[in-house]
């Protein structure tokens, strides 16, 4: 099925926020924190332009509550008294003149008396100085499965090892925007690029005080998320909507890259620290993992963030003896937020690499440690979750490596490097990511879809999940069409508007396809039952005929509309508590192989090819499933080599495409995408939810591959080729540290 | 777009006199604009008065004489990547004009633009240093040609005149059956600012080298000296590692032009 | 000033130092042209002046005085999409569309320049396009498929 709104986006038909023009609409600009943490002295306005002529909001403006509505609500619209961070807003400014709005912007001068700062995740553990809470700890989990000390008594090898990642900008092509009109009797309307209208709907509420129907949030053709349009559209809403509350009069807020990139969301930074009991035999006894996130000045998402992280850490393998601890800290940083994966890479990026040091240290090849520790159906995962499905990571493992011919290239690698001027090295990684939201999530977030039909004889789609190229609404006009048994074109995806739509949750997690999906299959199924059994329409019918039977029930009856509300798969047990039972309904697993080149003149690692094999349950539309397969890896490979933040004076200090390295055509490898299908129960049609799955296991493949292709062993990403020179110079040789628990 | 626009002036120039006499009134040019605009966008153009030269047509040629190639300031990178001769008596121009920017910046951008915007981290300069060009520099008083060895006098100052407009560089040919090396490290493959640029002839026991980002202006080494070399760090990349690709980029030259 | 966009001659009354880019968007309203970074790196801004490929960020309204501009909303003819546009549409050139305009006149002059463009042609003619959706290998094969036609 082509894309649902493809023609428009070929033709630059697409409406995109940016896109808009109301009359009368007046530009804002955010004025931002030029410091670091502190105590807001003043806010000087200073000669240069006719400040009279513009609308000014500082916090004191702020009808209701100043904070942004969504965990711990720790976060202000506008800093106040205190700002926390580099690049906070603390004054919006607009005016009808867009460039004389970025001339006033200069003007405006806040004076912050400083503060201690955190500056790293280890001054924030060290407790330099408390920052948030008592003791910097924005959240922390401790999971335990059976007895992890004994485990490490019956181990013959122990091994340790500590990975790091850094942070990573989400990079969409389009900048975050706004357009708002915001008055006491109308109420507040936006209109923006976002992931989570009902996000926007539930912040902007309490910051004017205003109930439910008097917000209206509607999604404008967005130009990719991955996350980091999740929760801080809520901000910039919130910011449009002060501006026109203040003004009377439409206001357009629109981030150039710059502000993008230096104010708003990214991938926390992690850390994390393994200690691996194994048999002489490679069989694991006991996971000991410390899982440390940075999360930033407020506490956002890093409360998910981490639990995610958690859950993931210990992977697709059986294990009797687990105990990770994990910890999201607070440090004098812009937060960090959602990015595809979601804690996810982080602690998978950290698994992978120590299983390769494990096996290493047990004399096995890395893909016998896995196949002699993977999990089977009816074992339990590290959160006591049992395994009710065909699982078959020894498939998936053995066809990787065949379709990536993963033995011959290791031998012929191994035989030229030593005389070769290039090192050539290949490496996989074997994981697994759940998708939906975890254990009672989707119960609390009680999603609902609604299918209606239309005079003119459609249905059309209601839904609060957005299209962000992924292809939901392609998606979702394919599940309907064929729930509905009538032709693609006649189905029509309402634009997310919470004034039209019910709530199906965020479009977030890898739900959209396997947990709304569901519910857009249910609410077509009701439509079809409802026209069935008025009469109009015979049990077999061809599209027109359903076209016209609809339009009649319309006119005769009334409106032919029903919806499908989320209903849990039975016998899922979860204990927020203990963080124990069954985390996810359904996983997707996956071997991913890369090879690489590592260019000892240059220090630069070239990756060659990756192959993606995965089952995901069932491939709905296979353009769209390989689309997002090979777009995810493409942001993994930037995630595992080039895309380094740099910090300076609490801030981005590369915060321009120029210096913000994402890989271009000419970097990224073919990529090689395969999947195997076995079908979920609960999925539309059988599919599991994929958009993540792909940003976990491309950065551990690419390192293993280069300490294949080296000797070298590298724990950190971005691995720059400053980083690789280091390690090249330095010449240091990967031991594992094996120590004989007897 | 972080400039007022307004407040900005441009006009163009129908010829090069006029051209030159705008510059004297204090009016500075801009040609393909891959440089002025950026800096424009991003609020940092101090300078509020400019001239268009773009259209002055005579500075855009390929002129091939008996002892030399000369390239009008205009000369695109597309134009250098199309040149014949360039190809076959040059062929480290068209090495960095290929690793300059994706295909809209090369059809814009000017090699006389890029010596003038004088960043240190420019691909064509150290070609240009090797092949011992001169550059042409134009007034409405004066002509003069200048060593571009001598041109760049330290970061971002240039032996040149604010009322002089860059109008033609020349290249001695003198080259051709010499081994050329080059070598740009960047930060990606593609449209990348470099972290290290090498550009190296040899002939016998000679040779010629001279590498950009690893000093506040491209630089020829004496002698092909290394020593002479003072890398930093910055938001792209560390001196050790200048250092060492610069290392190891000679010695691959040494090897390779063997 | 006058500008020639999509074979209409236009009259605009700006700064001379205004973007075309913005030009292109505010005044004739041709919103297809996208902007991503406004520094000349992830092309969104592209346009075609006089058929070649440039990054509308970087040019002053003033130096594309009676140049002819293509922009994504004068490639379809009579509603009719080219080889091109059909392409990607069929082959999920397209995700979240925002460097499509782009990407497609980009895809353009590449075919322009070699009409039967090598793998390592395509990635060179697109490199100044930046996708962070699809990791590019629909979009090589949606030019692959384009040139076919």
């Amino acid at each position: 099925m082509p894309r649902k709104e493809g023609a428009r986006k070929v033709t630059g038909q697409a409406q995109y926020v940016d896109d808009l023009k109301f009359p009368g609409m007046i530009y804002g600009a955010t004025v931002r924190n030029q410091a670091r943490r502190g105590i807001i002295r003043g806010i000087r306005f200073e000669p240069g332009v006719a400040w009279d002529e513009f609308t000014i909001v500082t916090a004191k403006d702020v009808p209701g509550k100043n904070y942004v509505a969504l965990i711990l609500n720790d976060q202000p619209f506008l800093a106040d008294e205190i700002t926390a961070h580099a690049e906070e807003a603390v004054v919006l400014i607009a005016h009808p003149d867009g460039y004389l709005v970025e001339e006033a912007r200069r003007l405006v001068r806040i004076d912050v008396e400083a503060l201690p700062c955190i500056d790293s995740l280890q001054e924030a553990i060290e407790q330099k100085e408390i920052i948030w809470g008592d003791d910097n700890i924005l959240k922390s989990y401790l999971m335990n499965k059976g007895d992890v000390d004994r485990g490490f008594a019956e181990a013959d090898i122990i091994v340790e090892g500590v990975y790091e990642t850094g942070a990573q900008e989400q990079l969409y092509i389009e900048n975050n925007g706004m357009i708002a009109v915001a008055n006491p009797d109308d109420g507040v309307t936006v209109w923006g690029s976002m992931q989570c209208p009902y996000y926007v709907h539930k912040a902007l509420m309490p910051l004017f005080g205003l109930p439910p129907e008097k917000i209206r949030v509607i999604q404008m053709e967005t130009g990719g998320g991955f996350g980091g349009k999740e929760e801080y559209p809520s901000m910039i809403a919130g910011h449009a909507a002060l501006l026109a509350w203040k003004s009377g009069k439409p206001v357009k807020l629109i981030y150039d890259r710059a502000e993008d990139m230096t104010a708003t969301t990214k991938r926390h930074p992690s850390r994390t620290r393994h200690r691996t009991g194994v048999t002489r035999d490679g069989k694991l006894t006991a996971m000991e993992i410390d899982f440390d996130i940075d999360g930033g000045a407020y506490a956002t998402l890093s409360a998910v963030v981490l639990s995610r992280g958690t859950i993931h850490a210990a992977g697709p393998y059986s294990c009797p003896n687990v105990r990770i601890r994990s910890r999201a800290f607070a440090t004098t940083y812009p937060p960090h937020g959602a990015f595809r994966g979601f804690g996810a890479p982080q602690s998978i990026f950290a698994l992978e690499r120590q299983m390769n040091k494990v096996a290493a240290a047990a004399g096995l090849p890395a893909e016998e440690f896995r196949r002699r520790n993977f999990l089977h159906e009816g074992q339990t995962t590290a959160t006591g979750q049992v395994i009710r499905e065909k699982v078959d990571l020894d498939d998936l493992l053995f066809r990787a490596l065949e379709l990536s011919h993963y033995h011959h290239h290791r031998d012929t690698f191994d035989r030229a490097n030593p005389t070769s001027r290039l090192k050539r090295g290949i490496g996989f990684a074997t994981f697994m990511h759940g998708a939906g939201f975890t254990g009672s999530g989707e119960v609390a977030l009680a999603s609902v879809v609604t299918a209606e039909a239309t005079r003119d004889g459609k249905v059309r789609i209601l839904t609060a999940s957005t299209e962000i190229g992924q292809g939901t609404n392609t998606i979702f006009s394919q599940i309907a069409a064929e729930a509905l048994g009538i032709d693609y074109s006649l189905i029509e995806l309402a634009q997310p508007d919470t004034a039209s739509v019910p709530n199906s949750g965020p479009t977030v997690a890898s739900r959209t396809v396997m947990v709304v999906g569901k519910l857009v299959e249910a609410a077509c199924v009701g439509l079809k039952l409802m026209l069935l059994s008025s009469g109009l329409l015979k049990e077999l019918y061809t599209s027109e005929e359903f076209s016209s039977a609809a339009s009649d029930y319309i006119d005769r009856i009334g409106p032919l509309r029903a919806s499908g509300e989320y209903k849990p798969p039975p016998n899922v047990f979860w204990n927020d508590e203990t963080y124990q039972g069954d985390a996810y309904g359904a996983y997707a697993w996956a071997v991913y192989v890369a090879i690489v080149t590592v260019d000892p003149v240059t220090y630069e690692v070239r990756v060659d090819d990756v192959v993606a094999m995965q089952e995901v349950g069932k491939v709905i539309h296979p353009v769209l499933a390989m689309g997002q397969i090979e777009g995810g890896i493409a942001q993994a490979i930037g995630f595992a080599l080039y895309e380094r933040v740099a910090w300076k004076n609490g801030r981005m200090a590369n915060g321009q495409m120029t210096n913000y390295i994402m890989p271009t055509s000419a970097d990224l490898p073919p990529i090689r995408v395969f999947f195997a299908e076995n079908p979920y129960a609960y999925g539309p049609s059988g599919a599991k939810g994929i958009g993540e799955l792909p940003m976990d296991g491309v950065a551990p493949a690419i390192l293993n591959a280069i300490e294949h292709a080296t000797g070298v062993e590298f724990n950190q990403i971005p691995l720059v080729p400053e980083l690789v020179m280091e390690g090249l110079v330095g010449q240091r040789h990967a031991l594992p540290e094996a120590k004989h628990a007897r | 777009m972080r400039s007022h626009v307004p407040a900005y002036e441009l006009r163009a120039a129908r010829d090069l006199p006029q051209a030159l006499s705008m510059l004297s009134e204090g009016l500075r040019p801009i040609a393909g604009g891959t440089d002025v605009m950026v800096l424009f966008e991003a609020g940092k153009l101090a300078h509020k008065k400019w001239v268009s030269i773009r259209e002055i047509s005579e500075l855009r040629s390929i002129d091939i004489m008996p002892e030399h190639v000369t390239l009008g300031a205009l000369t695109t990178y597309t134009d250098i990547r199309r040149s014949a001769i360039l190809a076959a008596e040059f062929p480290l121009m068209r090495a960095a004009a290929a690793l300059t920017g994706g295909i809209a910046t090369q059809n814009r951008g000017t090699i006389g633009g890029n010596i003038v915007n004088a960043s240190p981290a420019a691909d064509t300069p150290p070609a240009l240093l090797v092949y011992d060009a001169e550059v042409e520099l134009v007034s409405s008083r004066t002509s003069r040609w200048v060593e571009y060895r001598h041109f760049h006098q330290g970061y971002k100052t240039m032996d040149m005149a604010g009322d002089e407009l860059l109008t033609r560089i020349r290249l001695p040919r003198r080259f051709s059956d010499w081994k050329h090396f080059y070598r740009k490290v960047g930060t990606r493959r593609a449209q990348a600012i470099s972290k290290v640029c090498f550009a190296g002839l040899r002939s016998g026991d000679q040779t010629r080298v001279a590498l950009g980002s690893v000093a506040p202006v491209p630089i020829f080494l004496e002698n092909s000296d290394l020593s002479a070399i003072a890398p930093i760090d910055d938001v792209r990349s560390t001196a050790r590692y200048r250092m060492q690709v610069a290392k190891n980029l000679m010695e691959e030259f040494l090897n390779v032009t063997a | 000033m006058r500008v020639k966009v999509n074979g209409v001659e236009r009259s605009i009354d700006a700064p001379p130092m205004s973007r075309l880019l913005d030009v292109l968007r505010e005044d004739l309203r041709l919103t297809g042209v996208k902007e991503g970074c406004g520094e000349g790196e992830c092309g969104a801004c592209s346009v075609l002046i006089d058929g070649e490929l440039t990054n509308s960020c970087l040019v002053p309204l003033l130096q594309a005085e009676d140049a002819s501009i293509t922009t994504i909303e004068g490639v379809a003819q009579d509603g009719k999409l080219n080889a091109v546009q059909q392409a990607f549409l069929d082959h999920g050139g397209a995700q979240c569309g925002i460097c499509t305009p782009g990407m497609i006149l980009a895809a353009m002059a590449l075919i322009q320049e070699h009409p039967d463009p090598t793998l390592e042609q395509i990635q060179e003619g697109l490199a100044g396009n930046l996708c962070r959706c699809t990791g590019y290998m629909r979009i090589f094969e949606a030019v692959v498929q384009a040139v076919r036609r």
